[in-house]
């Protein structure tokens, strides 16, 4: 069997429909991505803050001492450390209680935070995952920063290591859930925007049953259409579909020499898209009596 | 409002697209995409509108058709992982079936819609089923208090090493009752009050968010947190006891500290509550256990930070400006207040039960 079937990340879910949904866990390379965008975009956001509020600050003390300074001032300070507060723990939960589900990060590297059980995502979820970052993140940080200059003894070298299992704790199982998703009953998944690609079928010679540049029709026998199985087609749906004059041809070389047909030159797309419509109008056929061919090597 | 030209603007557009040729399909898994096409394409524009946000762009005849088209489009799926072998339909439909069901299915509550039902009884109930953990975390502490006071009382020593500096001030073991009292003292004036309240709140928030999260490490961390912040205050109380100042001190650490305190033995109680389900969780598998017990914890822990919020605020402005009594009541309105919101009030709780009681 060829490996190119197994995706270790695919989960599947069944919808109350009965339905059963297909999902990728997001790959861990995904969410650190989405994490440290995040954080840029929490400290840039804290550093204009603090610089409109310094500005501020100092067109305050400029003024004539008309007004209460004292207590201006104080209020500034009052607005810095809640919109610190409330930026660091308000960002996550309300971006991830949102339709799309996802940080401006993650909406960028096109990731979403799901429910584990199927059901819905709650806010109790959302707050949850996101109250354990602390433990998860800045800990294990800060202990690594800290504990090897030795001042806390082996205590903080202990710490260290305990807190690194959190940080690392996605490596440890495989639907890459950190803490704080366990926790909650969630987990991050791949949110796929695709367009739909048009119809083959209705295009060129497989709509025409002839090459519209040589006028031949391709016909294919029971026997050269029964080597390849569905992985094949779906590699000629690709290459059909990305349209590459040079990957067309070393295709259009290769079935030829499959299936011992003299392969000519010029009219390649027209022959794969009759083989690839001949195929696949085979392969559908046999589905509906309960029958798939995988690969070439499957003997269905 | 949704503006009604744009509106209608907009319909003409997606008429104006011609309809597929659907005759002109070579394959019959293709005429069947062709045919459905078009209910797709509605189900997707009305997808990404709601994912910006603009559900109120929706006309009511979409937000109607949003079920059905979800299932005609989850069925279409279905029957199209059986007989079409189109790779590209079948990525499209997978996700655009993924998309839906999020919206379908997704949170349709807003931020006041469940703040009302969060106040209104769902506290009160995370609260109350975290109330064998909460009395663990109330020995827990109660012990660490009488720890801290006993070795101090036989060792002074002790008050160095447990009183983090910074309190550790003027108020040390051999201090007279005149500096003891200074420190209890009322201020005269609110400057500077707020910013320290807000600090206080950042501080005590971080702390108990800390302590939640700890409780993930099967509740160990939390419990030794909890035991050295109140051995701490342990040695505190011993000092004012020994100049005789034990009920001002009392009344001066009251005013908030009933609050205070009593959130942060409800995140000890919240963390530790994990920490425990995970440990035995039952006869369901650990995962869900945490997940139940994770969720509930996260309402308490909001609960937490609103309390804090009160509790700094207590802190920065009575404690500072009112004498001993004053002191004194507000701090035993607060638990008081506290206890029966807690566990004396069921809100919907109880309307649900009383609403089963009269049903026939």
């Amino acid at each position: 069997m060829s490996a190119a079937y197994v995706d270790k990340r695919q989960r599947e879910l069944v919808t109350p429909e009965g339905i059963a949904l297909p999902f990728r866990i997001a790959s861990r390379g995904a969410r650190a991505g989405a994490l440290i965008l995040d954080m840029v975009i929490l400290f840039m956001s804290a550093l204009l803050v603090t610089l409109l509020l310094i500005y501020l600050a100092s067109g305050l003390f400029s003024l004539d001492a008309e007004i209460d300074q004292a207590g201006a001032g104080e209020f500034l300070l009052v607005i810095w450390t809640l919109f610190w507060f409330f930026l660091w723990n308000g960002y996550f939960i309300v971006m991830e209680l949102g339709p799309r589900g996802a940080t401006f990060g993650k909406r960028a590297v096109g990731i979403r935070v799901a429910a584990r059980d199927g059901g819905r995502l709650t806010a109790e979820a959302v707050l949850a995952r996101n109250l354990l970052r602390d433990i998860e993140l800045f800990l294990p940080l800060v202990l690594l920063m800290v504990a090897p200059s030795g001042d806390a003894g082996n205590a903080g070298m202990a710490a260290t290591l305990w807190f690194l299992v959190f940080m690392l704790f996605p490596f440890f199982n495989r639907d890459a859930l950190r803490a704080g998703d366990l926790v909650a009953g969630t987990w991050v998944v791949d949110a796929p925007r695709t367009r739909l690609a048009d119809a083959l079928s209705t295009q060129g010679a497989m709509r025409d049953h002839a090459s519209a540049v040589t006028g031949a029709a391709y016909r294919f026998g029971a026997e050269e259409l029964s080597i390849y199985g569905e992985y094949e087609l779906q590699t000629l749906e690709r290459v059909l579909r990305e349209g590459r004059p040079e990957a067309m041809a070393a295709v259009h070389q290769a079935i030829c020499r499959k299936i011992g047909w003299e392969p000519g030159a010029g009219d390649e797309r027209a022959f794969l898209e009759a083989f690839y419509a001949q195929l696949r109008a085979r392969l559908e056929g046999g589905m509906r009596f309960g029958k798939r061919k995988k690969d070439k090597h499957d003997d269905q | 409002m949704k503006t009604p030209v744009l509106g209608s603007l907009l319909g003409r557009k997606e008429l104006a697209a011609a309809p597929p040729d659907v005759a002109a399909a070579a394959l019959r898994s293709d005429r069947f995409r062709l045919e459905r096409e078009q209910d797709w394409a509605r189900l997707e524009a009305m997808l990404t509108r709601i994912e910006k946000g603009r559900l109120r762009g929706l006309s009511d005849e979409d937000v109607l058709a949003l079920p059905t088209l979800y299932r005609t489009a989850a069925s279409s799926l279905a029957v199209a992982r059986e007989t079409s072998l189109d790779a590209a339909t079948l990525a499209y439909l997978e996700a655009l079936v993924q998309r839906a069901w999020f919206q379908v299915y997704g949170p349709r509550e807003g931020v006041t819609a469940w703040l009302r039902r969060f106040l209104g009884g769902d506290l009160s109930k995370a609260v109350r089923e975290i109330w064998l953990d909460s009395c663990i975390a109330l020995f827990v502490m109660v012990m660490g208090t009488v720890a801290g006071w006993l070795l101090v009382a036989r060792d002074q020593e002790w008050y160095f090493s447990l009183v983090p500096t910074q309190f550790a001030d003027t108020r040390v073991p051999g201090a007279s009752r005149e500096v003891l009292l200074e420190t209890l003292k009322v201020e005269d004036s609110t400057g500077g009050l707020t910013a320290f309240a807000a600090q206080l709140f950042q501080n005590n928030a971080g702390v108990s968010i800390l302590a939640f999260a700890l409780g993930f490490a099967f509740g160990v961390p939390t419990l030794l947190l909890l035991v050295h912040n109140m051995a701490v205050l342990g040695a505190m109380l011993w000092l004012y006891h020994d100049a005789g100042l034990l009920l001002p001190f009392l009344a001066w650490l009251g005013v908030h500290g009933t609050t205070e305190l009593f959130a942060i033995l409800l995140a000890g109680a919240a963390g530790l509550h994990i920490g425990r389900r995970m440990a035995f969780p039952g006869r369901r598998s650990v995962m869900a256990a945490a997940a139940e017990a994770g969720r509930r914890g996260a309402q308490v822990m909001v609960g937490v930070v609103l309390m804090l919020v009160f509790a700094a605020l207590l802190e920065a402005f009575p404690r500072q400006l009112a004498g001993t009594e004053t002191r004194a009541i507000v701090g035993l309105f607060m638990l008081v207040f506290w206890l029966v919101y807690f566990y004396a009030f069921h809100g919907r709780d109880r309307q649900a039960i009383r609403a089963q009681g009269t049903a026939p």
